[in-house]
């Protein structure tokens, strides 16, 4: 994100804490699609997700005169929304996300597809990235997709910015290992 | 034998930095650290490669997601509405062209800000005097209880592009026989027209078809959602 929209953003959650609704409008169009996103990779329910998003941002509009700039707006947004949807599997049982998690793991086995599939080393990368747990999901999502630095992960997650450099390195390594089981060897770690 | 492990040691915190360095967001100082590293080990460059390979595709896979349904948006106003428009009324001590010239200047380059602003008003002039012309539905977010087959019209409530002239706004709205049926929304939705465009088909099917029109039109509307003719 370029600082000309993270000033933008601060400028819009200025009007938003005042009670303007346009410019709530404004934040919903520029931030909705990338929280949905990080919501959906951590809950694996499209409907859940879309609803969440609307928690969020209805958080955002309550908490607005709240906000003391001492983070960017976007790494604000995925905190509530990471406690959002950490909330929301906590409330499931087990067994319903264990079956929506299955449903979302196609079963390719036998199709021409997955045997062409299984040859192209960057849709196994893309399986194996969604085979990780949601901690390292997370981080992942966090760094490379969010555009997170370090203390921005830290504040997002909760966790000290050395555990946010363990753990990013952790996962990748569990990433490396899924890679390795489905027949890449990458020579590393 | 300090030396080494702290050799080690610098290697390793340069490592964990890989992922970040990729990304672009570490600082200057230790962006040029972890480039100096890579410029001297070879071993460091190749994970490297792999941490960009990872970059790419955790794009790739986050990008293949889709986009929430306008019901998100919808479910979000509608609780706003419930709540109270405005835990203050914003913008009471500025006049309507005050207010509008506010608006674009967040969004256009300051040279760009007062014919932003004299457009947007004559957008809002024309769209008061189409509107005031046409059936003013309730304005709200509605949901249909039965979806027809087909259907002769589809709505969107969109915001224009702040760059866009009252000119290319005309030309838009006449080349595809769309109207502004209301709007704007007054100061709760100031900036919010619904659009009306001539429909002939399954109501996906045509609401699908306008939202790529509108998409593809970006110096003219700036955002646009799907919603149900009053």
């Amino acid at each position: 994100m370029s600082a000309n929209q993270a000033t933008s953003d601060e400028v819009l959650i200025g009007r938003i804490a005042k009670g303007d609704r346009l410019a709530m409008q404004v934040l919903f169009a520029r931030h909705h699609v990338r929280v949905y996103r990080f919501v959906l990779r951590l809950v694996g329910n499209p409907t859940v997700a879309e609803d969440l998003i609307s928690e969020v941002f209805l958080d955002v509009w309550r908490q607005a005169d709240r906000f003391e700039g001492r983070s960017a707006v976007s790494t604000w947004m995925l905190a509530i929304a990471r406690f959002k949807a950490l909330s929301a599997l906590r409330k499931k049982p087990d067994e319903e996300l264990d079956e929506e998690t299955a449903e979302t793991i196609e079963d390719t086995a036998d199709t021409p597809e997955v045997a062409l599939e299984k040859k192209d080393k960057s849709a196994i990368l893309r399986q194996c990235l969604e085979k990780l747990s949601p901690e390292h999901k997370e981080i992942i999502d966090l760094v490379y997709y969010h555009e997170k630095s370090v203390e921005e992960v830290a504040e997002i997650v909760g966790i000290p910015e050395n555990t946010v450099k363990t753990r990013m390195f952790y996962a990748r390594k569990k990433l490396a290992e899924l890679l390795q089981a489905a027949g890449v060897e990458r020579g590393w770690p | 034998m300090n030396t080494m492990s702290e050799k080690a040691s610098d290697r390793e915190e340069i490592e964990y930095l890989l992922p970040w360095h990729a990304a672009g967001t570490l600082s200057r100082r230790d962006a040029e650290r972890v480039e100096r590293a890579l410029a001297n080990d070879q071993d460091l460059a190749r994970r490297f490669d792999l941490v960009r390979e990872e970059l790419s595709e955790t794009i790739h896979l986050n990008e293949s997601l889709g986009a929430p349904s306008a019901r998100a948006m919808e479910k979000l106003f509608a609780a706003i509405d419930a709540e109270g428009a405005y835990k203050r009324k914003p913008g009471l001590a500025l006049d309507l062209r005050t207010r509008v010239a506010e608006f674009f200047s967040a969004f256009a380059p300051r040279t760009l800000a007062f014919a932003s602003a004299a457009a947007a008003l004559v957008i809002l002039l024309q769209a008061g005097v189409i509107g005031s012309m046409v059936l003013k539905g309730d304005g709200g977010y509605n949901t249909a209880s039965i979806t027809p087959a087909k259907v002769d019209s589809v709505d969107f409530l969109v915001t224009f592009a702040p760059q866009a002239s009252a000119d290319q706004v005309s030309k838009f709205l006449r080349d595809r026989h769309a109207t502004i049926v209301d709007g704007p929304k007054g100061p709760a939705t100031a900036m919010m027209y619904r659009l009306r465009f001539e429909a002939n088909g399954a109501p996906k099917d045509e609401t699908d078809r306008v939202a790529k029109e509108l998409q593809q039109n970006r110096s003219v509307i700036s955002a646009e959602y799907p919603t149900t003719s009053n």
